[in-house]
């Protein structure tokens, strides 16, 4: 390892904007050798470089390397190229896969430098975040994921071929309006390759079967048709949180190969659920280490003053926060209060404050690198803003929370950034950014089992918050999934659930 | 271990599955702009693309989400004047979210893309098809062309290449003599030298004066060309698909043909046209106008020179069963034939054109069109009458009345509807 001083007397990495492959390389072993040295842990990094028109097709799969076919993602790259080519947005300088190894898309058309911030950014940052995080531990296979999509889009394309490409866009549709129901939340997955994933597809295919004709034996026999339809027991015992896995398992008119696909959507949901609940703590702590891991080389002087120009340009843009009243405003930069935080932490513990050491007594003094460390592992967004967002990153900010309640005329200013409005702030931006309170609370409440085979949803309204339009043509794309009538029953102000959305089969 | 790729040669057209289960899921859309632009474009700017605005509610993936209303505290950044207990009015929109709603609320209600030209064109000739297609096709790749293909030592003397022949011949002299022409330099000079010091009488003058004619004759002895110099251009046969129409435009242009039915000859022949340019690479135009007697013209005089007289439909038929004999041979060419008319004919003559449609064209062709500018309840001629009869005994012929220009494209498409029941 070398340390900085000697580094001084290293040559510049680069004069130019221009990159090439050996200067890509270059720059990359110098920001390993940097992340390293903080003690960054990391997959392997596979990094890949780009054209424009592969970042488009990257954007419409979300993501994944190997998508399945479907329209929606023609869809998502249409407008995506209508954007771009009007010049209504860029793209994005990176795409990270969260997989091992870790892929990063670079774009050929960045400067030498925007290699550099991306590398830093998303081969170490969002890399080390991948591997670390309690989350992604849990609930993503980085080993497995690229198998896994490889095998969805085969599969996928052999039930066009078999059963027709209608059916199977049908099918894919339906699974899509439900797929943020389609994730487990507490139970750990198991880790499957490729070659065990075809073999158990099969067996799950017979098995499944076999389960589903058990469960709608129990259909009423004479003798039991003197019971009244009230006396069944609520079936399921417990409500389903998980919608789709229900279906999967329950649903009485799917075959094998749609219970696959329902299997396949719902697989690639929960591979994406961590990223969906880590976007500020993800993006801050690549965002942090990005501009960590580039103002080291710049004081080991690697790199000119005019990289460092263009580094500060781009990465004040990423970070750039429009205030509330901007007409640029478009909700919290993600990017901002997660480097916010983070630093800020760091802040605590390199220079302590009487107050940090009143709201972070455990941290104020400490060692940073341990302190973040510890932070990115073991939390997700909601928890990471309750535990870390500090006095001093609301005042910075200058955050303040508006009451809404649509049984009163006016809006009213609950909190702003002083003594009294610290904690509820505090809580206020946790709530916003836990996954329960932005999407709605439905469970699969009861079958009937006896009678029409409806399912009832329920819906727990949290702060009476009603559903929105497009409740019922979701309900519409349930009906085609279970086959028969759904409804939904909804919490009302009185702590009563009433029926609020219903959608019959023959719809 | 670090990998970097370059991944800018992998082609990146991933999406273009997905592209394209797009463009069939809303085909009805695509479908109306589609059409819509055909009806504002000339026909001579069809070949290209088309934005297409898609109402973004028929798009739209619905998923469960909360709607406004409830109770909600929501974070802001960037506080300037407020402090804890203020109010302030509700937006007007009554939204939960407040200001910045109605403040960035874009809102794009319509999907805007662009179809390519492909795209567009394949939309614009989507069921229709030609029948009987397939008939010529067999005789694919019975052609051969020609192409060039470097030089050959022999071949027949016609297809000599002189600059190449030549350039041979030069490096055959220039090696063959050069040795002795440096000898022969060396001896004139040593005569010369030899000469200011001795008479002409000298041996040793005759000796080199023998000397410098032996070489004289060797070098001459060099043939100036010789027949291992010769090149020829060489070719070879290539073969060729014969995916290769023509087309036969006829149209009446007696008197009572104006300019403006023979703009809805020109747009309806256009268009066929272009439809013939997606199943054939080469397409061969032929026109011919007739009033009493016919003639094969080009496409400027075929369109805007006028004539007078009667008219007499068999001469323009019997002419193009003439052209088809001499130079169209029905092995090698998909034949078709359009044909343009207000309806008029010598009454005696459309028996006859009857006939020879039956008989002698119908057989070779592949389709005929015949359309009648007219309005759609004027009464029938004897020529539509006649034509009624072929078109019964034979699928091969359609025939159809049009108006105006608008219904070009109508008509177009009842006569290349796909034959279902082919």
């Amino acid at each position: 390892m070398n340390s900085s001083t000697e580094a001084v007397t290293k040559k510049r990495l680069s004069e130019t904007s221009e990159w090439t492959f050996e200067l890509l390389d270059t720059y990359h072993r110098e920001i390993a050798r940097i992340a390293a040295d903080f003690g960054l842990d990391t997959y392997p990094n596979q990094i890949e470089v780009i054209s424009a028109e592969q970042m488009m097709d990257a954007y419409s799969t979300v993501g994944m390397p190997v998508g399945y076919h479907h329209w929606s993602f023609g869809k998502q790259f249409l407008s995506v190229e209508q954007r771009y080519k009007r010049g209504f947005m860029g793209l994005a300088y990176e795409i990270v896969i969260n997989s091992n190894p870790c892929i990063a898309y670079l774009m050929e058309e960045n400067s030498m430098t925007m290699q550099a911030l991306v590398i830093a950014h998303a081969s170490y940052g969002h890399n080390s975040f991948f591997k670390n995080n309690y989350l992604f531990k849990t609930w993503t296979n980085a080993d497995s994921i690229i198998d896994y999509l490889l095998f969805a889009r085969n599969y996928v394309t052999k039930c066009e071929e078999r059963y027709g490409v209608a059916e199977v866009e049908m099918l894919l549709d339906s699974c899509h309006a439900l797929m943020n129901y389609g994730v487990d939340r507490y139970k750990r997955p198991k880790k499957v390759s490729l070659d065990n994933e075809e073999k158990r597809q099969e067996e799950r295919e017979e098995y499944l079967q076999s389960q589903v004709n058990d469960l709608w034996r129990t259909l009423p026999t004479d003798q039991q048709k003197s019971k009244s339809e009230t006396e069944d027991p609520i079936w399921p015992s417990e409500p389903q949180e998980n919608i789709l896995y229900f279906i999967e398992k329950n649903s009485p008119i799917l075959e094998n190969w749609q219970r696959e696909i329902v299997r396949i959507v719902r697989k690639i949901a929960q591979y994406f659920y961590p990223q969906r609940q880590t976007q500020v703590m993800n993006e801050g702590w690549a965002t942090f280490w990005h501009y960590t891991i580039i103002n080291r080389l710049y004081d080991e002087g690697l790199v000119t003053d005019g990289f460092m120009l263009e580094f500060l340009q781009s990465h004040t843009s990423v970070i750039y926060q429009p205030p509330f009243n901007s007409r640029y405003y478009s909700g919290l930069n993600p990017y901002t209060l997660g480097l916010n935080i983070y630093q800020d932490l760091k802040r605590m513990c390199e220079s302590p404050t009487d107050e940090d050491r009143e709201w972070f007594p455990d941290i104020a003094g400490g060692d940073w690198f341990t302190v973040i460390d510890f932070a990115m592992r073991n939390f997700k967004d909601e928890s990471f803003i309750s535990q870390y967002l500090s006095p001093k990153v609301i005042r910075d900010m200058k955050l303040f929370t508006i009451l809404d309640d649509d049984q009163r005329n006016s809006l009213e200013v609950s909190a702003i950034h002083n003594e009294r409005g610290y904690k509820h702030i505090r809580n206020a931006l946790s709530e916003q950014y836990n996954l329960g309170s932005r999407e709605p609370n439905m469970q699969v409440y009861k079958i009937n089992r006896r009678g029409d085979r409806s399912m009832t949803l329920r819906y727990d309204a949290h702060q009476q918050r009603p559903l929105n339009q497009e409740t019922n043509d979701v309900l519409k794309h349930l009906v085609r999934l279970w086959g028969f009538s759904v409804r939904i029953e909804s919490l009302n102000e009185g702590g009563q659930y009433e029926l609020t959305h219903e959608c019959n089969s023959s719809v | 271990m670090t990998q970097i790729i370059d991944r800018r040669i992998n082609g990146k057209n991933k999406s273009a599955v997905n592209r394209q289960k797009f463009i069939r899921r809303y085909k009805t859309h695509l479908k109306k702009a589609v059409e819509g632009a055909i009806a504002e474009r000339s026909i001579t700017d069809m070949e290209r693309g088309e934005k297409v605005n898609i109402p973004s509610k028929d798009i739209s993936e619905p998923t469960f989400g909360i709607g406004q209303g409830g109770i909600r505290d929501t974070i802001y950044p960037g506080n300037e004047e407020f402090t804890t207990g203020d109010t302030i009015d509700r937006p007007q929109q009554g939204s939960g979210q407040g200001k910045s709603v109605s403040d960035s609320g874009e809102g794009e209600d319509e999907f805007t893309f662009a179809l390519s030209r492909e795209e567009f064109m394949e939309l614009f000739f989507e069921d229709l098809e030609l029948p009987n297609m397939i008939k010529t096709q067999l005789a694919k790749e019975a052609q051969y062309k020609k192409i060039r293909a470097g030089y050959t030592s022999y071949g027949s003397p016609s297809n000599i290449n002189v600059i190449r022949s030549m350039k041979g011949a030069l490096a055959r002299r220039i090696a063959l003599a050069g040795p002795h022409k440096r000898t022969l330099h060396e001896a004139e000079a040593a005569l010369q030298t030899l000469l200011e010091t001795v008479d002409e009488g000298d041996d040793r003058v005759i000796t080199l004066r023998e000397e410098i004619e032996l070489l004289k004759q060797r070098i001459r002895r060099v043939p100036y060309i010789d027949t291992f110099d010769i090149r020829y251009n060489n070719r070879i046969d290539q073969p060729v698909p014969t995916t290769q129409a023509v087309m036969f435009c006829l149209m009446d242009v007696s008197g009572s043909m104006g300019q403006y039915e023979k703009d809805i000859g020109k747009r309806f022949f256009t268009l066929l046209y272009l439809f013939l340019t997606r199943s054939y690479e080469r397409i061969e135009l032929v026109f011919i106008r007739h009033h009493t007697v016919a003639k094969e013209v080009n496409e400027q005089e075929f369109f805007y020179s006028r004539e007078t007289g009667g008219t007499v439909v068999s001469s323009a038929l019997k002419l193009t069963a003439d052209i088809i004999k001499k130079r169209y041979p029905t092995s090698d060419w998909n034949i078709y034939a359009a044909q343009a008319s207000d309806g008029d004919n010598w009454t005696d003559d459309s028996p006859a054109c009857r006939d020879l449609l039956i008989n002698t064209l119908l057989p070779q062709i592949q389709y005929y069109a015949y359309i009648e500018i007219a309005e759609d309840n004027s009464p029938a001629g004897s020529l539509w009458r006649e034509y009624m009869k072929v078109s019964q005994a034979s699928p091969r012929f359609v025939m159809q009345k049009l108006a105006t220009p608008d219904e070009i494209y109508p008509v177009f498409r009842k006569l290349f509807e796909k034959q279902w029941h082919e």
